[in-house]
């Protein structure tokens, strides 16, 4: 059975994500840029789960943790396991509602934050402020939006092609 | 709408499973940062993850480059003539400050070679940009766009026009991550230019704050002293200046000042820095010498000087005194 999808659209949110992660803002909104390239991750590993899942988010990771300079891996595992989740659950967090969805990202983001926060502990890192936590309240906030925008994104690359 | 069309794709997934592959990535990912955190294994594959990742950070930077690059060509051209003549006074200025500089550095040389330490005075610089990208915004680390290629290494300092910014973290091969003096993970050795009084400026996290934990209740400070780098721990070149202190609390019962001090470098508007091009090897030998005479210098170098230009005389005054002295006697008899 041929894919009557493309990926490309797929690559393109990644891209984008990673870029508005190093995209350099004002020092008082750096702690509030939400965590775009997780929030994508979450949306394809729900919605396309059979491409995209742990080894997406293992290497988004990857890329990540080299771009913010911190410890090669804990972004890697964070996201490994935040697509593991979303993966598992698939098929209940789709038919969530709205509300309902945003929460379950806020605890996956949460939980992506935890995990860095244990890794950088242990490495012996000194413990980042307060502020760290904020990027996930931020994210959860903005996740209607970003959700809106990849639907469509989603909705235009699953579009059969018509004309044969 | 509970499916999506690539749902109806042959199962991929359930052939799979993907609670055994989660185990061997966070396998990898464990070991991963492991190997990263305790020895530095995985600086190749680091660097060739961030030789990949350039396209992107240029792509991210790219409109900051051109606004940046528009302005100065569509600048005014009364701002150019005001900023032109600006620049021609200082250098005027600043050159007139150098005019002595051969001189002091011959003298300074002739001077070390007779406590027997070598130290180059003048140091190799690169001029770098911040590359405006942002990194993790809870460390100050900055990006710049100078790296392996053009000679950067790890542990090289930076220095702006007014005082020390950081040290070269790590090196991505067409740029490379610097850390910034304020960083919570940052110690600098300084002393005071004032008395020589030597201590460690830690980094606090915020931009404009650096603090001094380590000087005792009877620490002769002031507010207001300038704290250069004093050359011990061999990665920064000594004599630069760091920080003006600031606030100096006392409080009773603990054994030592709290102090605050705030760095010269303009840490949150520098977009141009100077990369020391120093010898990892050189440096550190510099920094043993320094480290062993730091003392002596400032005890030797007034004695010899005097003892120079007293030994000389007394002999040039006996001299002159004997001759006439002993002709007189015998001239007298």
């Amino acid at each position: 059975m041929a894919r009557h999808t493309r990926s490309w659209p797929v690559l393109l949110s990644f891209v984008i994500a990673v870029a508005l992660e190093i995209l350099p803002l004002p020092s008082a909104l750096q702690a509030l840029r939400p965590p775009l390239p997780a929030m994508v991750l979450i949306y394809w590993a729900m919605m396309w789960p059979q491409r995209f899942g742990l080894l997406t988010g293992f290497s988004l990771g990857l890329i990540l943790d080299v771009l913010h300079g911190q410890i090669l891996g804990q972004n890697a595992l964070a996201l490994s396991v935040v697509a593991y989740l979303t993966v598992r659950f698939h098929l209940q967090i789709r038919i969530f509602p709205l509300w309902q969805l945003t929460m379950t990202v806020f605890a996956l983001l949460a939980c992506a934050a935890l995990l860095r926060f244990l890794a950088e502990g242990i490495a012996g890192m000194p413990a980042p402020p307060l502020a760290f936590w904020l990027r996930v309240i931020s994210g959860a906030v903005l996740w209607p939006v970003v959700m809106g925008i990849l639907d469509r994104l989603r909705l235009q690359a699953e579009a059969r092609p018509t004309r044969f | 709408m509970a499916l999506t069309t690539v749902d109806r794709e042959p199962g991929r997934l359930r052939n799979s499973s993907p609670g055994l592959r989660l185990i061997l990535l966070c396998t990898i990912a464990v070991t991963l940062m492991v190997l990263d955190h305790r020895e530095d294994y995985l600086s190749g594959a680091r660097l060739g993850i961030a030789v990949m990742l350039r396209p992107l950070e240029i792509l991210v930077s790219s409109p900051f480059e051109l606004s940046r690059s528009l302005s100065e060509t569509f600048a005014n051209r009364n701002e150019l003539l005001v900023d032109n003549q600006r620049l021609l006074d200082e250098a005027l200025i600043r050159s007139a400050a150098l005019l002595r500089m051969a001189a002091l550095e011959a003298e300074n040389a002739r001077l070390r070679a007779l406590l027997d330490s070598t130290a180059k005075v003048g140091d190799d610089m690169l001029i770098a940009e911040i590359v405006s990208v942002d990194m993790n915004p809870f460390r100050n680390v900055i990006l710049i766009n100078k790296g392996g290629r053009d000679g950067v290494t790890v542990g090289q300092a930076l220095i702006d026009a007014d005082g020390v910014v950081g040290q070269i973290l790590r090196d991505r091969h067409h740029s490379a991550e610097a850390m910034l003096v304020t960083d919570l993970d940052h110690a600098l050795p300084v002393e005071l230019a004032r008395n020589r009084l030597r201590s460690i400026a830690v980094g606090t996290g915020e931009l404009d704050r650096l603090s001094l934990p380590f000087l005792p209740r009877n620490a002769d400070v002031e507010e207001g002293d300038l704290l250069i780098t004093s050359g011990l721990g061999g990665k920064f070149p000594p004599g630069y200046p760091v920080a003006v202190v600031r606030h100096i609390r006392s409080t009773a019962g603990q054994t030592f000042l709290e102090i605050d001090a705030e760095p010269l470098a303009a840490l949150n508007r520098i977009r141009e820095v100077l990369v020391i091009k120093r010898e990892p090897g050189l440096s550190g030998d510099d920094a043993d010498a320094d480290l062993f005479n730091p003392a002596s210098p400032a005890m030797a170098n007034p004695e010899p000087p005097v003892a120079d230009e007293v030994a000389p005389e007394p002999p040039a005054a006996g001299a002159v005194a004997a001759p006439p002295d002993s002709p007189a006697v015998e001239v007298s008899p």
